[in-house]
């Protein structure tokens, strides 16, 4: 298993180099200027001095290399740098939005949380939902509560999120009044009180942005129960004289997760691209609003780097869902 | 087969019916036989003739729904098992009665060890503690005959071949000392020499565990090796059963005579051409009221068109207790 992880490793450095050269490539041919967001009553030659100051009127390859001595030397220099007080990366230019000259991975730094919270915790929420659901709907195949689940997952599946979080926004917080209806971002937990805020103007793009997880994650599941459930080796379990829970909660489901748990997996890079709908109906001021920010101002920069930091993580879970198919499954062997 | 003697296993009157969309399917009907201390009992007939739904029907290992058991009793020690409860039922499950199954290749849980799978029903049945129990799977390793069990105990089903992984299914089934084991097809799956290794250590775990067997097939060449009595099955109905002796001697049903002319003989050169039983087995979807073997019969008449013949004895000893057949017709004139 090491060497297999190792030699993923190794091969994902030429992958993540092309990635990251097509990224900045695609980027780069895009029509759109940097100024494009400058009022036009900025003269020519003003203009044309702001982007020689950006370093935007370079070759396109000088530009993506020094992207890459940026991304691969500087940026965790400066983070080692941030950690110990060295000085590795004194002096380095670092790698500076062209819309707000502020180094881009302070913007991310400053954005992410926000994504991770809303976002990351709709994910959880939406497996300790489904996972459940999923079991006890192959379980009780065509019952009530299956047929219920069935319901459920489908409104989850086909209804957006801008109509489910207006909805809930709607009746939670406009009828009910339980909760607000926009995120704080400003908001600091430093009490009881602020938890207590945090956690009720988490909820209603939490669950919106849950249902929608939920409701795939739990067709897998049932569906991979159902699979399952109709193994052989489930008959020689009740043979044995294994009481149900057992048979399902210990040989049908650790079967059954193998490919959710992929699944899952695969599934977490997402999370750190933000939701930029669920983001924007509920002012929370995530990675996906500064993604969508950057593309209208034509900030290279900032998307070439967001979009090979999705690329990282997409490569990344990828090796994290093969090692823990095999840690799940021993008839995978990868040495 | 020993007189008086009581029989640890008795089922009088089986019947089991599968409700399907398409209307009600009676796969076995008034099912009888007893199973006496260390027998071997026999069970042929084609796919279909409700040998291993009969088996599966006793300890409730059919699904239900759809399948339900509508009557009869099945005794074991004198108790009704199809009277007791749930939680009873599973502890007579692999504690009383071993189950092997057709196919070793998906009987065992690919994710859970050989030892774990073995150790289940000792710690479930018999409360070992898990190092008693690992200590007994061992040695229940070494009975079937598996080198170096001790160490084998921490590899998967899949490093095992065929022939071993039915081992293991053996030694799952006798872990607790069962008074009866139940063989539904353990050959079928393997090829011939596997075959013949299996029945050589069935056999000789008989002699040395002394459990009673009832050993399903459709090879009538098997049964004739290790039997001591067989029963007929067709159509859900037991059509002949008797010593095994007696029975290959002087089979008196049509199905068991021609069934015993369609095994190849390897005697003379290029003998007479293998005969078949011309026809389909019948479609179970109403209670009988004639013979179901009527279409296939070549003595069939107008009597088996519309009553279905009971069990009679042949040889002057009760029904069961010696050779019976339920057929109309007799070798030499109508009954």
């Amino acid at each position: 298993m090491l060497t297999f992880t190792l030699r993923r490793l190794l091969l994902a450095i030429p992958i993540l180099l092309v990635i990251s050269l097509v990224i900045f490539l695609l980027v780069d041919l895009a029509p759109g200027s940097p100024m494009s967001e400058i009022p036009l009553t900025v003269p020519p030659d003003v203009r044309q001095r702001m982007i020689e100051a950006l370093g935007a009127d370079q070759p396109v390859f000088v530009r993506y290399l020094l992207w890459l001595k940026q991304f691969f030397w500087v940026e965790p220099m400066t983070l080692v740098d941030g950690w110990f007080g060295t000085t590795f990366a004194a002096g380095e230019q670092r790698i500076l939005s062209w819309q707000s000259r502020s180094p881009v991975f302070t913007i991310i730094g400053q954005r992410i949380p926000q994504t991770l919270t809303v976002v990351g915790t709709a994910y959880l929420v939406g497996i300790l939902i489904a996972v459940p659901i999923g079991i006890y709907s192959a379980y009780r195949q065509y019952s009530v509560f299956d047929q219920a689940g069935t319901l459920f997952a489908m409104i989850g599946f086909s209804v957006p999120t801008f109509f489910s979080g207006t909805l809930f926004i709607i009746i939670f917080a406009v009828w009910l009044g339980w909760f607000p209806t926009k995120y704080d971002t400003t908001l600091v937990v430093t009490d009881w009180d602020s938890f207590v805020q945090r956690i009720r103007q988490m909820a209603l793009p939490v669950m919106t942005l849950g249902l929608a997880n939920a409701a795939a994650i739990s067709r897998y599941m049932r569906s991979s129960m159902l699979d399952n459930m109709a193994m052989d080796y489930v008959r020689t379990a009740r043979a044995k004289g294994m009481s149900e829970r057992v048979v399902v909660l210990r040989h049908v489901l650790r079967n059954s997760l193998i490919p959710v748990v992929t699944v899952i997996a695969l599934g977490i890079p997402s999370i750190f691209g933000g939701a930029i709908i669920t983001e924007n109906l509920f002012g929370v001021n995530g990675i996906g609003a500064a993604l969508i920010g950057a593309i209208h101002a034509n900030d290279i920069p900032m998307v070439q780097t967001l979009a090979f930091i999705f690329a990282v993580l997409i490569v990344l879970f990828n090796l994290i869902a093969d090692i823990i198919y095999g840690l799940l499954d021993p008839r995978i062997r990868y040495d | 087969m020993p007189d008086g003697a009581v029989p640890v296993l008795d089922v009088r009157g089986l019947k089991t019916v599968f409700r399907t969309r398409g209307g009600e399917v009676h796969a076995v009907n008034s099912v009888s036989f007893h199973l006496q201390p260390g027998e071997l009992l026999g069970v042929v007939g084609e796919s279909g003739s409700g040998k291993s739904v009969t088996m599966m029907s006793l300890i409730g290992l059919l699904p239900s729904p759809p399948a339900e058991v509508r009557a009869g009793e099945v005794l074991l020690d004198g108790r009704d098992l199809l009277k007791i409860g749930a939680d009873e039922l599973r502890d007579v499950r692999g504690a009383k009665i071993g189950f092997v199954f057709q196919d070793p290749m998906t009987s065992l849980n690919p994710v859970f060890t050989v030892g774990s799978q073995i150790m289940e029903p000792l710690t479930r049945h018999m409360g070992l503690t898990k190092a008693q129990a690992r200590d007994r799977a061992a040695e229940l390793l070494a009975l079937v005959g598996i080198p170096d069990a001790k160490k084998r105990l921490k590899d998967y089903p899949h490093q095992f071949s065929g022939g071993m992984r039915q081992r293991v299914m053996i030694a799952i089934a006798l872990a607790c000392d069962p008074e009866v084991l139940i063989a539904d097809e353990p050959t079928t799956a393997l090829d011939v020499t596997i075959q013949a290794q299996i029945i050589e250590l069935v056999k000789d775990l008989r002699q040395k565990l002394g459990m009673a067997i009832v050993w399903i097939t459709h090879d009538l060449g098997v049964i004739a090796g290790i039997a001591d009595r067989v029963m007929v099955m067709y159509g859900g109905q037991v059509v002949e059963q008797g010593p095994v002796r007696q029975l290959f001697s002087d089979p008196r049903h049509p199905y068991t005579r021609a069934l015993l002319k369609t095994i190849p003989s390897l005697h003379g050169e290029r003998a007479a051409r293998l005969q078949a039983i011309e026809g389909q087995p019948p479609i179970l979807n109403a209670a009988p009221v004639a013979c179901p073997f009527r279409a296939r019969c070549a003595h069939a008449h107008d009597r088996c068109q519309t009553e279905n013949p009971q069990r009679r004895a042949v040889d002057g000893l009760a029904v069961g207790q010696g050779h019976d057949v339920a057929c109309h017709w007799s070798p030499g004139g109508a009954a």
